[in-house]
C-alpha cells in the first residue's frame, strides 16, 4: 500500500474522534434549540466555565479570591484541600443546574415571545458575562485538568497497524475514551428523550409550546432541564477538552467549531449533530492534509465554515433538518 | 419646553422633509458640528485622540454600516472584523502601490473594494436567513483573516507579516505615520464620519432604505409588494460593506499604523461593532454613534476608576469589563430592545413638556 494513502488513513481516523468532540459540542446546541427555540451561543463558554469550576472544586480554590483580595488586601488562594474528581464533577453538575435555574428565572423568563435572533444575541451577551465571569470566580490562568482519563498513544492500536502495514497509527487514548463517552451520551440522550415522562415532554415542548403548556407541562421546569442537560453535555465537553489542551480560554471557541456542525446537520437533528461532526472533523483534517500545505496551511479554521456555507445554498435546512416551510 | 414644533412653521416641501425638523433640535446639530470642527481640535491631545475620539469616530461609522444591514435590513452579520480586513487591506495595497494619489481616493476605493466583497458573501442571504445567515457570516469572518495572515501578497512579502501604514499627506499636512498631528488625524477621520453619517441617513429614509425596512419586518410580504429581494439585500450588504470597509481603513491607516490581521480584525471586533449597534439601538444611525461612544468610554472608564482610582490589577478590570457589558446586552435587550436611541426618544418626548405638566 503507498505511504501516502496510509497517511491519509491516519488523518481519516483522527479526524473521525475530532468529529466526535465537535459533535458532544453540538449536542448541547440540538438539545437547547429544539426545547427552546433558543441558539444558545454560550454553549461553549459553558463548557469553559463547566471545566474551570470542576478544576476549582478539585484545587480547592476559593472562588473570587482574586477579587477579594484585590479589594481587602487579603492573601487567600486556597482552601487547602483536594477533592476526588467524582465528588467535584458531581459538585460541578450541581453548579451547572443553578446556573441552568439562573438563566432561565434572570433572562429568558423575560424574552419570551422575542425574536429568534434577539434571543440568539442575548446568548451572545451570555458568553461574556460568563467568560467575564468564570475569570474572576477562579482566574484565568493556564489550569491543568486530570480527571483520570487515559493519555498518551494507544500501543495496542500501534503495534495492530504496524503488523499490518508497516507504519503504526497515532491515535491518542483520550480520543478513544471521548468517543466512547460521547456515543454512550447519544444514546443515553435519545432513551431519556424517547422513553421517560419527563423526555416526552421535552418533546412535546420542542413541538408546540402552547399546546404543551395547555396540556400541563410546566414549561419553566423543561427549560431548566434542558439548560442543565445542556450544562451536563457542556461539563463533559470541557472535562474532555481540557484533559486534552488544558484549561483556558480558547476552550470557549470550541462553540465556534460546533456551529458549522450544526449547520451541516441541522439544528434541530441530534443524528443530524453526530453525522454533521464527523462529516466536518474528517473533512477538514483530509483537507488540511491534501490541500493545505499547497495553500499555506492552517485551513482548519476556516474549511468547515466555508463547507457549510456552500452546502446551506443547496440545501437551507441542513442534511437532518426539518424542512422550513414559510407562511405569509 | 425643548424640542417644541409651536412656531416653526414650513412653507416649503424641502422644509418639511429636511433631517431635522424641529428647529431646537437643528441647532443643536449645528452646535455639535461647529464645536466639533472648531474647538475640539485646538484643545485635543495625542492622549484623547488616541483613547477616545479616533476610536470613537471610526468605531461610528463601521456601526454605522453594520446597522444599515441588521438594524435597516435585518441581516445579522458576524462578520464585520472580516470586511474592516478587507479594508484595511485594500487601503494598504493602494497606498503601496499608488503612492502618488491622494489618501482620501484610496480610503474611498478601499471601501468600494469591500462593498464589492460584501455582495459575495451576502449572496447566501438570499438562500439562507436568519441565525444560519449569521453563521454563514462567520465563514466570511474566518476566511478572510486567515486569507490575510497566509497570502504574502497581501502584505507585500513583508517579514513580520504585519502591515504598516506609509505616510500619506492631505492638503500638505500628514495623516498617516508615526509623525502626525493629534489634530490632523481628528479632522480626517471627523470629516469621513460626517459624510458616511449624511450618506447613511439620506439612504435609510429614501426609497431604498424603505426597501430595507420592507425586508427586514417580513420578506415575503415585501416581495409581494414589489420589492426585489435580491436587489435589496446585496444593496444593504454592499452599502454596510462600503461603510465597514471605510472604518477598517482608516482604523489602520490612521488610527493604528501597523496591524497584524488576526489581532485587530478578529472575531472579537465583530461581536464589539454588533454590540455597539445592539445597545446603541438597531435602526437608527443616532444609536450608532450612541453605541460607539458608550462601548468606546466604558472602558476608559472603568480603566480610570479600578486601575486607576482604586489601583486593582488591570486584568480583573478587563474581566470586569467583559462581565458589564455581557449584562448590559442582557439588560438592553430585556428591558429597551431599541437601545439607547429609543432611551434619547424618549427623553425627547419628556423635555417637550419639561417643566409643565400638560
Amino acid at each position: 500500500m503507498p505511504d501516502q494513502l496510509i497517511y491519509a488513513m491516519e488523518v481519516f481516523l483522527n479526524g473521525l474522534m475530532a468529529g466526535v468532540l465537535y459533535a458532544l459540542v453540538a449536542l448541547g446546541f440540538v438539545l437547547i434549540y429544539k426545547a427552546s427555540g433558543i441558539f444558545n451561543y454560550a454553549q461553549g463558554v459553558m463548557a469553559l466555565f463547566a471545566a474551570l469550576t470542576l478544576v476549582g472544586i478539585m484545587e480547592g480554590q476559593v472562588p473570587f479570591s482574586h477579587l477579594i483580595n484585590a479589594m481587602f488586601g487579603t492573601e487567600i488562594h486556597h482552601f487547602g484541600w483536594h477533592l476526588p474528581a467524582l465528588v467535584s464533577i458531581l459538585l460541578t453538575m450541581a453548579v451547572m443546574v443553578l446556573l441552568a435555574w439562573a438563566v432561565n428565572k434572570l433572562i429568558f423568563n423575560h424574552l419570551v415571545n422575542q425574536e429568534p435572533i434577539i434571543l440568539f444575541m442575548a446568548t451572545i451577551g451570555l458568553a461574556y458575562f460568563m467568560e467575564g465571569f468564570g475569570d474572576i470566580m477562579w482566574g484565568a490562568d493556564i489550569k491543568k485538568l486530570d480527571v483520570g482519563l487515559p493519555q498518551g498513544i494507544n500501543t495496542a492500536i500501534d503495534e495492530t497497524t504496524y503488523g499490518w502495514f508497516g507504519y503504526g497509527f497515532f491515535i491518542d487514548n483520550l480520543d478513544i475514551v471521548a468517543t466512547v463517552i460521547a456515543a454512550i451520551l447519544v444514546i443515553a440522550l435519545v432513551i431519556f428523550s424517547q422513553y421517560t415522562k419527563q423526555g416526552r415532554a421535552m418533546r412535546a415542548v420542542a413541538d408546540d409550546h402552547q399546546a404543551a403548556l395547555s396540556v400541563g407541562i410546566s414549561l419553566n421546569f423543561i427549560w431548566v432541564m434542558v439548560w442543565s442537560l445542556a450544562g451536563f453535555v457542556a461539563l463533559v465537553a470541557g472535562i474532555m477538552w481540557g484533559t486534552k489542551s488544558g484549561v483556558q480560554f480558547s476552550l470557549s471557541l470550541i462553540a465556534l467549531k460546533a456551529l458549522p456542525v450544526l449547520m451541516l446537520g441541522g439544528f434541530t437533528s441530534i443524528p443530524g449533530a453526530i453525522v454533521g461532526g464527523l462529516l466536518i472533523g474528517v473533512g477538514e483534517k483530509l483537507f488540511e492534509f491534501s490541500v493545505g500545505p499547497l495553500i499555506g496551511g492552517a485551513t482548519e479554521n476556516w474549511f468547515a465554515y466555508v463547507l457549510a456555507l456552500l452546502f446551506l445554498v443547496f440545501r437551507p435546512q441542513g442534511l437532518f433538518g426539518e424542512k422550513i416551510i414559510e407562511r405569509v | 419646553m425643548f424640542y417644541r414644533e409651536a412656531g416653526d412653521f414650513k412653507t416649503s416641501y424641502e422644509e418639511d422633509s429636511q433631517t431635522f425638523p424641529i428647529k431646537f433640535d437643528r441647532y443643536r446639530y449645528y452646535f455639535v458640528l461647529a464645536f466639533a470642527f472648531a474647538v475640539v481640535p485646538f484643545v485635543i491631545n495625542d492622549y484623547w485622540v488616541n483613547a477616545i475620539f479616533m476610536p470613537f469616530l471610526i468605531y461610528s461609522i463601521a456601526a454605522i454600516g453594520l446597522n444599515i444591514l441588521v438594524g435597516y435590513c435585518g441581516q445579522v452579520s458576524l462578520g464585520t472584523g472580516g470586511f474592516m480586513a478587507v479594508g484595511a487591506y485594500a487601503v494598504y495595497k493602494l497606498m503601496t502601490a499608488f503612492p502618488e494619489v491622494n489618501i482620501i481616493f484610496h480610503v474611498i476605493a478601499a471601501g468600494g473594494i469591500t462593498a464589492i466583497v460584501g455582495v459575495l458573501f451576502g449572496l447566501p442571504s438570499l438562500r439562507i436567513k436568519g441565525f444560519y445567515l449569521a453563521v454563514a457570516t462567520l465563514a466570511a469572518q474566518f476566511f478572510l483573516v486567515w486569507l490575510f495572515n497566509r497570502v504574502p501578497w497581501f502584505y507585500n512579502h513583508s517579514a513580520s507579516g504585519q502591515i504598516n501604514a506609509p505616510e500619506r499627506t492631505v492638503f500638505g499636512v500628514e495623516v498617516t505615520g508615526p509623525n502626525t498631528e493629534a489634530w490632523a488625524t481628528y479632522l480626517f477621520c471627523l470629516v469621513f464620519t460626517l459624510i458616511c453619517a449624511i450618506l447613511a441617513r439620506n439612504l435609510t429614509r429614501g426609497v431604498q432604505g424603505r426597501k430595507w425596512m420592507a425586508i427586514r419586518d417580513m420578506d415575503i410580504a415585501a416581495e409581494i409588494i414589489g420589492v426585489d429581494p435580491l436587489r435589496a439585500k446585496l444593496s444593504a450588504f454592499a452599502v454596510s460593506s462600503f461603510f465597514v470597509g471605510i472604518a477598517g481603513a482608516l482604523f489602520f491607516a490612521v488610527y493604528l499604523g501597523a496591524v497584524e490581521v488576526g489581532e485587530a480584525f478578529g472575531i472579537n471586533k465583530s461581536f464589539l461593532v454588533l454590540f455597539m449597534v445592539i445597545i446603541g439601538g438597531l435602526g437608527s444611525i443616532f444609536g450608532s454613534f450612541a453605541g460607539a461612544a458608550f462601548l468606546v468610554l466604558l472602558p476608559v472608564l472603568l480603566k480610570n476608576t479600578l486601575v486607576g482610582g482604586l489601583g486593582w490589577p488591570t486584568d480583573l478590570a478587563s474581566h470586569l469589563e467583559f462581565m458589564i457589558v455581557g449584562a448590559l446586552i442582557i439588560a438592553f435587550l430585556i428591558a429597551e430592545p431599541h437601545g439607547l436611541a429609543q432611551l434619547w426618544r424618549v427623553a425627547k418626548e419628556k423635555l417637550r413638556l419639561w417643566p409643565f405638566p400638560h
